[in-house]
């Protein structure tokens, strides 16, 4: 069984306030479309901390990988050809 | 004395292969989820590439304060579900009480904050409807419209994942949990993570980034 010792999980709990101050500082300042980008980077890396640390994939078989990835695959399909059809039509974006 | 279930279920070979088999369930169950919210995910990302005017408008209507706010409390709690999985695995019953309790005293405040909010929002007539304040804002109605439905849907899963850590505070408090058998603990404990990393993604979307489009 795994032990993960106790320091661990409130380094990943004070990483992930950094990142919360730093995603909302980010978001007083114009930086035009990294505003986007960046909050989406860190809202990424946030989740990155969670599941491997708290939810211990990090230390979990390569199977539990595939079965946690699984929802991710599907819903980028989701996204991205969705976008495919919209981002295509043209000036005016169609709707 | 509390009843004593035997570690292993008979149709497992080991402790090993039954918790491997939890593991799995719960991350099909959790892949589920995130297609459920896929759907909003993606109604979200088309209409703001649609109507970016609209969603630049209606987001300085969100409380970033409190947004912020349930972020840090709702991080917060993940942590405390963290060393109530490992409270757990070490056979601290009482540290597991007391870390479950906390978590679900976290859950709450996030769902009052969440309500005082939406309260600010009924006060502002920012609910879609026939008293909605922007109307002379084309297609912020939507905006609103998706920021209810994914609050919404994520507040339900967040009430939901306090009764499944107060079953297993219960539980836990009868002693029915050692360092041997832990898995609902543990499997209580994805969930209420996927619940967080759920907002991870509604606060950039529904109060950062569409500032200053």
């Amino acid at each position: 069984m795994i032990t993960v010792p106790k320091r661990v999980y409130f380094v990943v709990w004070l990483l992930l306030l950094v990142l919360l101050v730093a995603t909302w500082g980010m978001a007083k300042l114009n930086l035009h479309p990294f505003n986007a980008i960046l909050a989406m980077t860190i809202a990424v890396l946030k989740m990155l901390l969670i599941m491997l640390y708290f939810m211990h994939l990090r230390y979990s078989s390569r199977l539990t990988w595939i079965f946690a990835g699984a929802g991710f695959l599907w819903l980028a399909i989701l996204i991205l050809i969705s976008l495919n059809d919209y981002l295509t039509r043209g000036p005016g974006g169609g709707g | 004395m509390p009843e004593v279930r035997p570690a292993l279920a008979e149709q497992f070979d080991s402790l090993e292969q039954q918790h491997e088999a939890a593991t799995l369930g719960i991350w099909t169950f959790l892949a589920t989820e995130v297609l459920f919210f896929g759907g909003l995910f993606t109604a979200y990302v088309v209409y703001r590439f649609l109507y970016p005017q609209a969603f630049a408008e209606a987001s300085h209507h969100t409380n970033l304060l409190y947004g912020t706010v349930n972020t840090a409390v709702l991080l917060t709690s993940s942590l405390t579900m963290a060393l109530a999985v490992q409270a757990a695995q070490e056979g601290r019953n009482r540290a597991l009480v007391r870390c479950l309790a906390a978590t679900i005293v976290l859950g709450i405040g996030f769902l009052l904050v969440k309500g005082l909010e939406y309260r600010e929002h009924f006060a502002h007539h920012l609910v879609p409807g026939a008293q909605f304040a922007l109307t002379a804002k084309p297609k912020t109605e939507l905006f609103f419209w998706l920021y209810f439905t994914m609050t919404g849907l994520h507040g339900i899963h967040v009430l939901a994942g306090i009764g499944v850590l107060s079953v297993l505070a219960f539980m836990s408090s009868r002693l029915n949990f050692s360092s041997e058998y832990y898995t609902p603990v543990e499997m209580g404990g994805l969930y209420w993570h996927f619940v967080d990393i759920v907002w991870v993604f509604l606060y950039p979307l529904l109060y950062l980034i569409n500032r200053h489009l």
